[in-house]
Order: structure tokens, then C-alpha cells, then sequence
């Protein structure tokens, strides 16, 4: 009976009374002291209003409908405001996804980790001050005597969330909720994260409870996994037995991007599309450094590398958005113009683009009809009825039903349907090549599968041409023919998909490859050792 | 030169080059009204050569570019010319009349900005509370009535019926300082009235625009007590706005209260400027737009400079 964190019957509710919507359905948790329990799921299944209700917070507008929370003998959820807030920070910490979002940009690091342990009483300023710096030192930031009293603009990514999670620390709580805190970050800043994660919650003796969707990362990090769907628990086991005898499909399914190949290309390859010695600035910053490449017909070329490396500045020249400063970009043997709007319309038609972010992509006030039907009436000459019989052609093209869906408005959309909605929108210009800017990076594993294995097979059918910029190296491997790395607006190395994934030349390319999340219990220890020692191997470089 | 000071130069250089175009469009507005001083001040009666003296006295018969260009000369060296109208000198005509406005300004933001703000931030942490609603309902109706008829409604209340307040706001130099604050007491809160409702909207409004963000819950979540989250991570977040309407309304108070020192018969810029314009006086004209203008530009340069200011990203820029 030494359980920390009992939870028994819990559902959450939202929306009107009368109708609501489960959000979390008679879900139980049990957490031992110092224990660390994975939560897994896709985007929806309720994990993070779990982790919050573990605190016995719930967002605006959501309420708790029944069950118990019960953590260390008290009933969190029937607890007083000013009860939990004593709670809060002290005994119950929460490091969320964002740090950059979570830090508030006014105040220095140093003042928002001290805010904790001066309000609740466990510490002065002086104190505090002194704890942060050897927290910041035991979370390996750079600088620690000095990184506190920087504003979170001035601090990356990765080094904002280890900041985060020191802060969590300032009250030695008894339990920390990690909200999914490296689904923002590269993969290779992500071992650093979780290695500095794991380190101190083991030092510490801190339960933790690590939401995240991605089965790997979560294993290197759970004594036990909770698989979750639709607010509901699916299943419930050590980490090992999740890992090697999963009872469930879902639990199966979870990676399945990881199983879809792409048949190897075949036939010679005939150049589409080359850029010569391309350069690009923002200002004085050069995004783009002497880019020399060429995309082959028909092929799927992929584009990987960090936050920052030039990949999507690299789709802006070619799109023609942003023009280089330096080089040429070849359509067909023939100049392109660094400005779309001196391109031919033949140029434009050829060369679309679908967005990360489908959301803020699609114009929210037009029904998908007008979504479609707009493109097809700019670039082809098509009227009244063959334009409408077209649009419900590019609607069966990405196996949306016409009837059912052309008038509805893109709110009312999933977002895997309006991702599939900009597939179309680039499809009615009737390209020939589509810029793929990380499309899928926003989607849950399933969801993307549909769209990769949408787009392979618009490619047999209609012969395009992609180019596919992602992060993610296992949609890479997924569909990718030829593979590009960059990294500080320079090519690192490019080639076929398998010369690149089995036999790497550079040290950076192999250090990408390693900082995979691989399922095995022990690859962060691995990847971490690996990584120390690549980074040593790249600096002469 | 740091990015900040190059900005403040930059807005203040812009600011000069508004007030060029200012004066000169003044210029041209008055040239366009009909009829001319020297037949006001002469009469029907007087005779075409006593008019052309009178005009070349004034030097009225000199193009007018060449008046705009000699007027322009004598402001650069801090000569605002002498009022056609008395003969006075223009600095001496508004230097009582510009004191007077400003106290009068002063005296209602002094007033009017902390209780704005506060009754925002208030409404913000009790947010769809009885509270807020009546603040809400106040400010609302407050804003909804002209200010002409929320003087008079005050002094047939505070003056006619109990008599605690001068109907008339009249100012003179002998009048001490807690006599002034009495007697100007009305119009102040005839000003405080028309300017609250606008201030402790924006407030509210950007401070539950901040409210929705993640640092703000991450600070719940940290255990910080709702008042604290208001005051210590949403304000400084909601600064920029507030700056901006807060100097909006300063503005306000400094030159747009012509109709409010009418109702008082406050001897202010604006009772100048209205009588100037009847009488065509020209270089008073020139000289209180000229200053209306400046502090129109001079409060939106320091709120956008200010702005930036609480902004730390701006501040210690990458």
C-alpha cells in the first residue's frame, strides 16, 4: 500500500451538460513512489487531460463527471482550490510540451524557477537562486552559473526544456507530469533531453508520469506503459512486455509508419529539376549555402535535417517565395525566376506545394467545394460542368467522399482529412512536382500513414515528382527514393535511401541515424554514448 | 548606436516631418476659408485703401507661400509671430491657456489611468463575475453618452441640486492649488468618465487575451495564487496595448476637450483655438495646432517606445 498516485473511475466530460463529449472514460492509474509510468496514445485518446487530472487540474470547460484521484491520502479531485494550489509546484510538478510557450517572456529563467519554492515556502530567493544553478549544472545546460538569468528568447529549444525541467525540480516533488516535452525538438537535441531527464528523476527518486505518442521515446523513460484510445485505457504492462508481447492491435498498430516500404525505383533517372550553386540571406544570415543538386523524375527525393539547417528555405526558392542571392534554379533545363510572379503560369501550374500545417493553410471560411474548385478554375480552363466533375475527381483522388464531404467548411474536417484537402488543392494544377513540407509532422502515426500511402500512390498513377521535406526519419525511410541531408544551409551528403540509411559516409548523417528513437530498452544509453562521441568526431569538421 | 536609440530617433525625425506636413495643411485650410481678416476687422465700411494698408500691415498682401515660409522661419527660432487679431504676442496668448489644459489633463489622468487599469485588471481576474459585468455596464454607459451631456448631468447633480460644486471652472493666477483641483473638480470627472471605459476595456480584454496562453497555466500549475498570475505573468505580457490606449486617451485629454471647457467655460487651448479660427488668426491657429500635433506624435512615439521597452524580446534583441 505504498502507492503515491491512486486513480479509480475518473471520467472527464466537456462541452454542453446536456450533450457532453468523454474525454477521459472510467480510466485507473496506479503509480508507485519513484516509479515512472509511460502514457501513450494518439493526438485525442486523453493522455494529457489524464496527466493534467493527475494533478487534479482540468482545462477551461472540462470537468471531472466521476471518480477519484487520489494522491498521498488526498482526494484530489473533491480538494479545495487553494489546497491544490498548495500542492502545485511543491508535491506535483508539470513539464509541458512547449517550453518556449510555457516560459513567460518577461521574466528571466532564474526568477521563474525561484516564483516555485519562494511562494510555497521551501526556500528564500538567495536559496533558490543558489539550487537552480546546481540543478541547471545537473541538467547539463551550457553556462549554468550564468543561463538562469537569460530571457527564454535567448535560449534554444532543447536547453529551455531542460531549464523546464530543473524548474519542475525546484521543490523536490514527489511526482513530475512530462507532457509530451520532446515532441518540439530535433532528434538529435531530443537523447540530451531525456538523457538529462532521466538522470535526475532517478537521482532524486521522483515518480513520473511521461505522456508522449511516440512508443520509443517512451520506453526508454517508463518502468510500465499505459496505452490509451478514445479516453480509455487500452492495456497496461512493464515496459519490456509492451515492448516484445504487445496484447493488443492497437498497441501493434501504434508503428505504423514504421512498416510501410516504398518499392525501389527503377529505370534511369532524368533530371527535372537542378539547382546550381544556390544561395539564399535573410539579411546577412545565408539560409542556404551553394546548394548543387538535381531531382530525378518521378522519384520521391527526401529532405532531412535540424530545425534551422535550410530545408525550408530550400522549398522557398523553389517555390519561388524567396529569391536566392546567388546560383540558378533549372525547371526543366530552363532558368526559373528567383520571384513567382515572373514565373510563366505553365511554371506555376507545375511546381505546387502542400503545408505543414493544414489548419492555418486552408482559408477556414470556404467550404472544401470552394477550397477546390478556386485552383481548378485559375489553372485549367475548365467550366461548369467538367469543372465540377473535376473537383469530385480530385475529391476520389485522395479517397474523400464528394457528396459527403465537398460542402462541408475546413473546421469541420479531421486533420488527416484536411491535409488530404491540401493534397487535392495541389492537385488541381495538375503539377508535376509537389513540395511536401512536413506534412505529416503535425499528424498521429495512423493518420499519417493514410496520407504517405496516399501519396505513393498518386505518384504510380499520375508520375509526380516530390520532394519531401521532413524530420522525421522514419517516414523517411517510409517513402523516400533519394535522400538529401543538410545542415547549416549546406548538403552533407545525398544519395539513394538505402546507401544513406545503411551505409552513411559523414559523421552527422550517422549521428541523425542514431538519434532515432529505437524500441529497445537500452538504445539511450547507447545513443547517448554514440552521440558524445560522434559530436567529438564532427568538430574538427 | 544601439537598435533602440536608432528607433527613437527614427520616430522622433518621422514625428518632425508629420508636423511639417501638419502646418502646412493648416495653412492651406485656412487660405481656403472665405472671406479675410482685414474686412472682419475693418467692417463692411471700410474703403478699398484702407484695407490695403491694413493688409500690408499685416502682410496679408504677400503671397502665400511666401507668409507659410516667413511664419515657418520665425517657429524655428521659438517666434510664433503676433495674433492678428490683438496684436499680442502668440506665446503670450497661449502660455496661461496652455497651462491651464494641461492641469486639467493632468488632473483627469492622474485620476483616470490608475482606476482604469485597475478596475480592468479586476474585471479580468473575476472575469464574468457580477463584478466584471457591472464594470462592464458602466464603463459602456459611461462611453455611450456624450460628453456634453455628462457635464451637464453632473452639474445639475453635483452644483443645482446639492450644491457642492461651481457650475464655472474659471481659473485665474491668484487661484491656489487646492482651490483649482475644487473648482475644476467637475469637468475632471467629466473628462475621467469619457476616458475610463476605453482604458479598463483594452485592460481587461488584453489581459484575458494573455490569460490563454501556456505560460499562464504553466504559473498555475506552479501553485501561484490567480491574483499573482494576473498581476505577474499577464500584465507584463499586456503592457504594449495598454501603453498604446492609455497614451490615446492622454492625447485625448489635451486636445479634445474643447466641448467640455465650452460647458465649464475652462479658459483652455481649446476655447483659443475655436475663437482663433472664427476670427481667421491665423498664426494662433498655426501655433495650437502646431502643439496638438506635437502631442499627438510626441505620446504615440514615447507609448510605441515604451512598448518596446516591456517587450524583453525587443529589449535584449537576438
Amino acid at each position: 500500500m505504498g502507492n503515491l498516485l491512486t486513480i479509480r473511475d475518473l471520467s472527464l466530460e466537456a462541452g454542453p451538460r446536456t450533450d457532453p463529449k468523454r474525454i477521459l472514460d472510467r480510466f485507473d492509474l496506479d503509480l508507485d513512489r519513484g516509479e515512472v509510468l509511460g502514457l501513450v496514445g494518439e493526438s485525442g485518446a486523453g493522455k494529457s487531460s489524464a496527466g493534467l487530472a493527475a494533478m487534479g487540474f482540468t482545462r477551461d470547460g472540462v470537468r471531472i463527471a466521476g471518480g477519484r484521484i487520489e494522491f498521498d491520502g488526498t482526494d484530489l479531485a473533491r480538494a479545495s482550490q487553494s489546497a491544490l494550489r498548495r500542492l502545485h509546484g511543491r508535491r506535483i510538478a508539470y513539464v509541458a510540451q512547449s517550453a518556449a510557450a510555457s516560459f513567460n517572456p518577461a521574466h528571466r529563467l532564474i526568477d521563474q524557477f525561484a516564483e516555485g519554492p519562494v511562494l510555497h515556502g521551501t526556500a528564500d530567493t538567495a536559496t533558490a537562486h543558489e539550487d537552480a544553478r546546481a540543478l541547471y549544472r545537473q541538467m547539463q545546460l551550457p553556462n549554468p552559473d550564468e543561463i538562469g538569468f537569460r530571457y527564454p528568447h535567448e535560449v534554444s529549444g532543447g536547453q529551455l526544456q531542460r531549464a523546464m525541467t530543473a524548474m519542475a525540480m525546484a521543490c523536490r516533488p514527489d511526482l513530475i507530469i512530462f507532457d509530451e516535452p520532446t515532441t518540439a525538438l530535433d532528434v538529435t537535441t531530443q537523447i540530451e533531453v531525456l538523457g538529462a531527464m532521466r538522470d535526475i528523476t532517478e537521482r532524486y527518486g521522483t515518480a513520473a508520469i511521461y505522456i508522449t505518442h511516440d512508443l520509443a521515446v517512451v520506453s526508454q523513460m517508463a518502468d510500465r506503459i499505459t496505452v490509451m484510445r478514445h479516453g480509455r485505457e487500452i492495456e497496461t504492462a512493464p515496459t519490456p512486455r509492451i515492448l516484445e508481447s504487445p496484447q493488443e492491435d492497437y498497441t501493434r498498430s501504434l508503428w505504423a509508419v514504421r512498416s510501410i516500404r516504398k518499392p525501389d525505383a527503377t529505370g534511369a533517372a532524368e533530371p527535372i529539376l537542378t539547382l546550381e550553386a544556390t544561395s539564399a540571406h535573410y539579411r546577412s544570415f545565408r539560409a542556404l549555402d551553394g546548394i548543387d543538386f538535381t531531382l530525378a523524375r518521378g522519384r520521391t527525393t527526401a529532405v532531412v535535417g535540424e530545425s534551422g539547417s535550410g530545408k525550408s528555405t530550400l522549398a522557398k526558392v523553389i517555390a519561388g517565395l524567396m529569391a536566392p542571392s546567388e546560383g540558378r534554379v533549372l525547371w526543366n533545363g530552363a532558368p526559373l525566376a528567383g520571384d513567382h510572379g515572373k514565373r510563366t503560369r505553365a511554371q506555376l501550374r507545375d511546381i505546387q506545394m502542400i503545408y505543414q500545417m493544414a489548419d492555418t493553410a486552408l482559408n477556414p471560411r470556404h467550404t472544401v467545394r470552394e477550397t477546390l474548385d478556386r485552383p481548378v478554375s485559375l489553372f485549367t480552363n475548365l467550366k461548369g460542368k467538367a469543372r465540377r466533375a473535376r473537383v469530385r475527381e480530385l475529391m476520389e483522388l485522395i479517397e474523400l467522399d464528394p457528396d459527403e464531404f465537398l460542402d462541408r467548411r475546413i473546421p469541420e474536417l479531421s486533420g488527416g482529412q484536411k491535409q488530404r484537402i491540401g493534397i487535392a488543392r495541389a492537385l488541381a494544377a495538375e503539377p508535376k512536382f509537389i513540395i511536401c513540407d512536413e506534412i505529416t509532422s503535425a499528424l498521429d502515426q495512423i493518420v499519417a500513414e493514410g496520407i504517405l500511402k496516399l501519396l505513393i500512390r498518386l505518384q504510380q498513377e499520375l508520375g509526380l515528382t516530390y520532394m519531401f521535406i521532413t524530420h522525421d526519419l522514419a517516414t523517411v525511410e517510409a517513402i523516400a527514393d533519394e535522400v538529401m541531408v543538410m545542415k547549416n544551409g549546406k548538403i552533407v551528403e545525398s544519395g539513394p535511401r538505402a546507401r544513406i540509411f545503411e551505409a552513411p559516409q559523414e559523421p552527422y548523417t550517422k549521428r541523425l541515424l542514431a538519434s532515432v528513437p529505437q524500441m529497445d530498452a537500452g538504445w539511450l544509453d547507447r545513443a547517448r554514448r554514440d552521440a558524445a562521441e560522434a559530436k567529438s568526431a564532427e568538430a574538427p569538421a | 548606436m544601439t537598435r533602440l536609440q536608432k528607433l527613437i530617433l527614427s520616430r522622433l525625425a518621422l514625428g518632425i516631418l508629420t508636423l511639417f506636413v501638419v502646418s502646412a495643411l493648416m495653412f492651406v485650410g485656412i487660405e481656403l476659408l472665405p472671406g479675410d481678416l482685414a474686412q472682419q476687422i475693418l467692417g463692411q465700411s471700410a474703403t478699398p485703401d484702407t484695407l490695403r494698408a491694413f493688409r500690408a500691415e499685416l502682410g496679408l498682401d504677400q503671397p502665400p507661400h511666401t507668409r507659410y515660409l516667413d511664419w515657418l522661419s520665425g517657429v524655428v527660432q521659438g517666434d510664433f509671430g503676433q495674433s492678428l487679431a490683438s496684436g499680442r504676442k502668440v506665446s503670450d496668448l497661449l502660455g496661461t491657456r496652455l497651462a491651464n489644459t494641461m492641469f486639467l489633463a493632468a488632473y483627469a489622468a492622474v485620476i483616470a489611468v490608475p482606476v482604469a487599469v485597475t478596475l480592468g485588471l479586476l474585471a479580468a481576474l473575476w472575469r464574468n463575475s457580477i463584478f466584471d459585468r457591472a464594470a462592464n455596464i458602466g464603463a459602456l454607459s459611461a462611453i455611450s453618452m456624450p460628453e456634453f451631456f455628462v457635464a451637464y448631468l453632473l452639474i445639475m447633480l453635483f452644483s443645482i441640486k446639492f450644491g457642492w460644486f461651481p457650475t464655472l471652472a474659471r481659473l485665474d493666477t491668484a487661484t491656489g492649488l487646492g482651490d483649482a483641483l475644487y473648482v475644476t473638480f467637475l469637468p475632471a470627472l467629466t473628462l475621467i468618465m469619457v476616458v475610463i471605459a476605453h482604458m479598463m476595456r483594452m485592460t481587461r480584454a488584453a489581459i484575458i487575451n494573455v490569460l490563454a496562453s501556456p505560460y499562464i497555466e504553466m504559473a498555475r500549475l506552479k501553485g501561484v495564487p490567480r491574483w499573482r498570475v494576473v498581476l505577474k505573468h499577464a500584465l507584463p505580457n499586456a503592457l504594449a496595448p495598454i501603453i498604446n490606449v492609455i497614451a490615446l486617451n492622454l492625447a485625448y485629454l489635451i486636445v479634445g476637450v474643447v466641448v467640455v471647457e465650452v460647458v465649464f467655460s475652462y479658459p483652455g487651448l481649446g476655447q483659443l483655438l475655436v475663437d482663433a479660427v472664427a476670427s481667421r488668426d491665423f498664426p494662433v491657429v498655426q501655433a495650437v495646432g502646431l502643439f496638438f500635433a506635437g502631442t499627438y506624435i510626441l505620446l504615440n512615439v514615447a507609448a510605441d517606445i515604451l512598448s518596446i521597452l516591456s517587450n524583453p524580446r525587443l529589449r535584449h534583441g537576438r
